[in-house]
Parts: C-alpha cells; sequence; structure tokens
C-alpha cells in the first residue's frame, strides 16, 4: 500500500516537473511565441510565394486551375515585345528615380542637419509626402499633368516659355519623366529623413578635429560625413530601389501603362496580364521574373557593406 | 524635438542646455555669414519645401474652388479663389458611398494593425529574449519577408484568398496586410526589447513571475513608446496599401477609400476634378493629423526600421 502510495506521489511529482520544466523549456517557449507570426507569413506571404512560382509555370486562368505547361509562359514572354518594354520601363523608372532620390535626398539631409529656427516644424513637413497614401497624392499629381489645365503648362506659357500646352501623359517620353518625378517627390522624405537620422549620430568632434586640421567642407564631407554615412546609405538605399522596382500605385493611377505601353512597369504589366487579361499563369511568370532583379539588388548592397566593415576591419558583427 | 521648442518659449536657460544636447551636428556653422546661408541653405531648402508642398496645396484649393473657375484659367488667376465653396466636400460626404468607404479603411487598417503587433510582440520578444534554438534564424527569414513586395505576391494570393472564401470581404485585408505588417513591427519591437535592461527580467524571473507575465508586466510597459512607433507605421501602411485592396474586393461598398476614388470617381461627371480632390483630401486628413501628434514616433519607427 505504502509502496503505491510513494510511487503514486512520485509520479504525480515527475509529472508536474516535466511540464514545469517544459513550461521552461526556452525552445518549446519560443516556439508557441513565435506561433502567430509564423502562421501569418506561411499562410500568407511563404505558401503564396511557392504557389506563384508554381503558377507561372501553367496556365492557369481566373476561375480555372491550371495544368503543368512547363516553361511555355516564358517562352512566350522571351518573344513578347511588350514584356521587354515593360523590363526596360521599370530599369530606367528604378535607375534615374533611385538615383536623384539619393542626391536630392542626401542633399536635403545635409541641410536639415544645419542649425536653423523652426528646425522641428521644417522636418515634420518635409515627410508628409511620405505619409500621404501614394494613390492620393497621384490624384493631384493626375490633375497637375491634365493636358488642358495644367497649373504647370499655365505657369510656363504665362512666363512666355512655351506656347503651347505641355502634353504630360498622352506622349511617350512625357509620361516616362512625368511618372519618374511623382516617384521622386514622393521617396525623397524617406531618403533625406533617414539620412538625417544617420548624420545626427556622427559625433561633432570629428568634425571640430577636421576642421582643425585645415580641411574644407568637401572634404569634410568626403572623407569624415560620407564614410560613416556609409552603411545607412546602403540600407535605405535597399528599400528604395526595391519599392520603386516593385512600384505599382503611381502608374495606376497616373497612366495604366499607357501610352501605348509606354510606362508599363513589370508590375503593372502582370496585373494587367493576371487579373484583368484573366491570365494568371502569364501575370505570374511575369511578377516571377522579378525576383531575380529583386536578389541581384538585395545581394549587390549586402556585399558592398561587406566589404565596407572588412575594410574597416571588423570582422565581428 | 517638439519638446525643446516648447520649453525654449517657458525656460530659456534650460532650453540652451537641451538645445546644446539634442542638436550636436551644426558644426562650425556660426562662423558663415548670414548672406552666405541665405544662398547655400535657406534658398535651396525653401525651393525643396514648395516642391515638396505644392501638390497638397493644388490639392486643396481645388477641393474648394467653384468648378467654373476650375475650368476657366484665363479670367481669373487659377492660384487663387475668393469664393470657396463646400459643395465638392459636401457631395463627397453626403451624396457618395464616401463614409462607407473610410469607414472600411479604418475597420481593416485598425484590425490589421492589432492582429500585427499581437503577433510581432510575441515574436520579437521570443526572438530577443526566450533565445530559443534558431531565433537568429528566425529573425533573418522575418527580416526576408520584409524584402518581398505584393506585387509579387499578389496573383497567388487572389487565388489563396479565393480558396478561403475570403474574396471580396474585409477579412481578406485584414488577413493578408499583417504579411506586410509582421515583419516590419517585429523588427521595431526587437531593437525596443533589447535595449530593456535583462536584469528587471531576472528578478522578476527569480520572483518567481511565469514569462507571460513577464511580457506583459515589464516588458510591454516599457516599450510603450515602440509599440506606438509600430502602431503608427502600421496603421499609415494599411492606409496606404493599394494593390491588394484593387485585387481582392469587388463590390463598390466593400472599398476601401484609395480604391474607391481611382474606380468609382472617374468616369460619369464631367466637373470630376472637385470631387476627386476633395476624396483625395477628405482621405489624407486622418493620417495627417495622425501625424501631427506623433511625428516623433513616426520618425523613430522609420527609421528605426532602417537602422540595424
Amino acid at each position: 500500500m505504502a509502496n503505491i502510495a510513494l510511487s503514486q506521489v512520485q509520479s504525480t511529482a515527475a509529472r508536474a516537473s516535466a511540464w514545469t520544466r517544459l513550461k521552461s523549456n526556452r525552445n518549446w517557449l519560443g516556439l508557441w511565441f513565435m506561433l502567430p507570426a509564423a502562421a501569418f507569413l506561411i499562410l500568407f506571404l511563404a505558401y503564396p510565394l511557392g504557389l506563384g512560382v508554381w503558377l507561372s509555370f501553367t496556365d492557369a486562368k481566373i476561375g480555372r486551375s491550371g495544368i503543368f505547361v512547363g516553361l511555355e509562359n516564358y517562352e512566350w514572354l522571351w518573344d513578347d515585345n511588350v514584356f521587354w518594354l515593360s523590363v526596360f520601363n521599370t530599369l530606367l523608372y528604378t535607375v534615374v528615380a533611385s538615383v536623384v532620390k539619393f542626391g536630392i535626398g542626401l542633399y536635403l539631409a545635409l541641410l536639415l542637419n544645419e542649425r536653423m529656427p523652426f528646425k522641428a516644424i521644417i522636418r515634420a513637413v518635409v515627410l508628409i509626402p511620405f505619409i500621404v497614401p501614394t494613390v492620393l497624392s497621384a490624384i493631384a499629381f493626375w490633375w497637375i499633368y491634365d493636358a488642358q489645365f495644367s497649373i504647370v503648362s499655365w505657369t510656363l506659357r504665362h512666363l512666355g516659355l512655351i506656347d503651347g500646352n505641355i502634353n504630360f501623359l498622352g506622349d511617350t517620353w512625357n509620361a516616362r519623366w512625368s511618372t519618374i518625378f511623382a516617384n521622386i517627390w514622393r521617396g525623397i522624405p524617406f531618403v533625406a529623413i533617414t539620412l538625417l537620422a544617420g548624420l545626427q549620430t556622427v559625433s561633432p568632434s570629428l568634425y571640430e578635429a577636421a576642421t582643425i586640421d585645415g580641411a574644407n567642407r568637401w572634404q569634410i564631407f568626403r572623407h569624415v560625413t560620407f564614410p560613416l554615412l556609409t552603411p545607412i546609405i546602403a540600407v535605405v538605399m535597399t528599400f528604395s530601389v526595391l519599392f520603386t522596382f516593385t512600384d505599382f500605385q503611381l502608374i495606376w493611377v497616373l497612366t495604366r501603362g499607357g501610352p501605348v505601353n509606354a510606362t508599363h512597369l513589370m508590375a503593372t504589366l502582370s496585373y494587367q496580364r493576371a487579373i484583368i487579361g484573366g491570365q494568371l499563369g502569364e501575370g505570374a511568370a511575369i511578377s516571377t521574373a522579378m525576383i531575380p532583379f529583386l536578389l541581384a539588388a538585395i545581394l549587390l548592397s549586402w556585399f558592398g557593406l561587406q566589404r565596407r566593415k572588412w575594410q574597416q576591419g571588423e570582422t565581428n558583427d | 524635438m517638439t519638446e525643446t521648442f516648447a520649453s525654449k518659449l517657458v525656460r530659456p536657460g534650460r532650453a540652451l542646455k537641451a538645445e546644446a544636447l539634442a542638436d550636436h551636428s551644426e558644426g562650425m556653422a556660426y562662423l558663415q555669414t548670414l548672406p552666405r546661408r541665405l544662398v547655400t541653405l535657406y534658398l535651396p531648402l525653401g525651393l525643396i519645401l514648395i516642391v515638396l508642398l505644392f501638390p497638397f496645396y493644388w490639392m486643396a484649393l481645388t477641393a474648394i474652388k467653384p468648378d467654373d473657375q476650375l475650368l476657366d484659367m484665363d479670367r481669373v488667376s487659377p492660384f487663387w479663389t475668393w469664393t470657396p465653396t463646400f459643395k465638392h466636400i459636401y457631395k463627397l460626404l453626403f451624396e457618395t458611398q464616401y463614409p462607407l468607404w473610410l469607414w472600411n479603411t479604418m475597420f481593416i487598417a485598425v484590425a490589421a494593425t492589432f492582429l500585427s503587433i499581437v503577433a510581432s510582440v510575441l515574436a520579437a520578444y521570443a526572438i530577443v529574449r526566450i533565445r530559443f534554438k534558431g531565433a537568429p534564424y528566425a529573425g533573418i527569414l522575418i527580416f526576408l519577408a520584409y524584402l518581398v513586395p505584393p506585387s509579387i505576391l499578389f496573383i497567388p494570393l487572389s487565388s489563396v484568398v479565393f480558396q478561403y472564401g475570403l474574396f471580396d470581404t474585409p477579412f481578406a485585408l485584414i488577413l493578408t496586410y499583417p504579411t506586410i505588417l509582421i515583419p516590419f513591427s517585429t523588427w521595431l519591437l526587437m531593437g525596443y526589447f533589447k535595449t530593456i535592461p535583462f536584469e528587471l527580467e531576472e528578478c522578476a524571473l527569480i520572483d518567481g513571475a511565469s514569462r507571460w507575465q513577464i511580457l506583459l508586466k515589464i516588458v510591454l510597459p516599457l516599450a510603450v513608446p515602440g509599440l506606438i512607433s509600430a502602431f503608427i507605421f502600421c496603421f499609415t501602411l494599411c492606409w496606404n496599401e493599394f494593390i491588394y485592396a484593387l485585387t481582392f474586393l469587388s463590390s463598390t461598398p466593400n472599398k476601401t477609400v484609395p480604391v474607391a476614388i481611382v474606380n468609382e470617381f472617374v468616369d460619369g461627371d464631367i466637373y470630376r476634378w472637385g470631387s476627386l480632390m476633395a476624396g483625395a483630401l477628405v482621405g489624407s486628413l486622418p493620417l495627417v493629423i495622425l501625424y501631427a501628434f506623433f511625428v516623433e514616433h513616426y520618425v523613430a519607427a522609420m527609421t528605426g526600421a532602417v537602422k540595424e
């Protein structure tokens, strides 16, 4: 009897301690804590990502799951001039917009870093283009770019610089530059404010030392500010390139890819083919074709950063 | 920054000290003369500010201009109006489904943000503090998820949403937006949690608190600024999202503001510019007001996501 009671007590104790041990087990706890985030990301991100690649190998249409057709969609795209035009447009859009955003953003960050009255308010105001939803500011640009009633045409005409109205969104190259301008306008605050945050971490004693050594403003920027800012520049520009490359909203509101596909980006073309045209497989192939470009952008900045750190002799981290 | 500004008005001495502490980047600026600063600083800054703000001025002006002045640029200067009208805004709020669209956007944004923040708090805490096996990899995977853009996912997601029976319901967006928001806010909160001293948690553990109690009673109260940052930024991202809303919603009453404005105002009405601009203006206001109260948090969130 006593033995049985004792063993019962022991087994309860064992069970309890197993439970407590499990409760304090890091791996077990970590699993539970990670569960909600993991569930979202697996169900709505990882699974669709895989499905998208799979769809690009099928002839799926809206309302009909497709059958495997191998590389047919890609062969089809290879001979498709509109697809190559969209690749060209996307690269042009990304390269021009990112370079200008970086240039003006860095310049604006340096200006905002100066001593001046109402600095806090000015900084807050600069960010407004970034907070207002892109679609809503794109609509303002749509009106500014109107063929007949554009305020820009009006001003230039009254200054005597042009004779007729500019057809901002109706002409191939005009439309390209107009959409690129709108993208730059929206992206500058992000670049400027993030670089400003980076600038503020640079210790003022470095500037003082450089000034005492007789460095001029350009030399200080080139040899003190810029090298210290490089890591943050790499991160900001990776994001900037990524967002510009996959932009959809601005183009969709301003031109929907027109005139004659001159402003189609890969994202807008895949929307048009897949959702409006119903060719899910082909659209998926276009968006899958974006992945190598994105990977290249990420790797480029990653290795850029690594090289910097290696140069500075920081092997850890 | 705003705090410094306010205290400057009240107590100059303290403000000067605060200024000296907060503002350590002017370098040798005091050596420059005013005319030089006018040309190198104020002029370019002014020009950039005008370009950045002009579209909003134009949006607001168009929204309150009478229709005849919009299309007649010869007799009246287009840059100003002496006869503002609230007709467009009135029409927008009382004769269209705009309030419904605003409500949809708000509801979806709040729900998706709430779900994302709960999931992110748990994930960030697990990665930073529980440090289970594989935590660093989980951190990297979450960061990689941030780099997957919606423009690649919307096609397969549309068929997933259809399979799950969510098509044309707010849940299609409430459940898909977290894939954009969770990576961002987890990354942000990981940074915040790292700054909370570990000793506080150790003491609580010794006192017999469970992980759950530690999280709720010690870590979260200390991470409130981070939570606000994450909330503001997630909310803004939701409000801004377009491609999922365009793809997963089809009937007019279910739409969100950006999609509805683009699709419902564009055709039919000849004098559509006034209502379009009014729609864009009213749709931007909630975010701008929220932003005005939480600028600091917003900026912290934006730069926090970029910092390593």
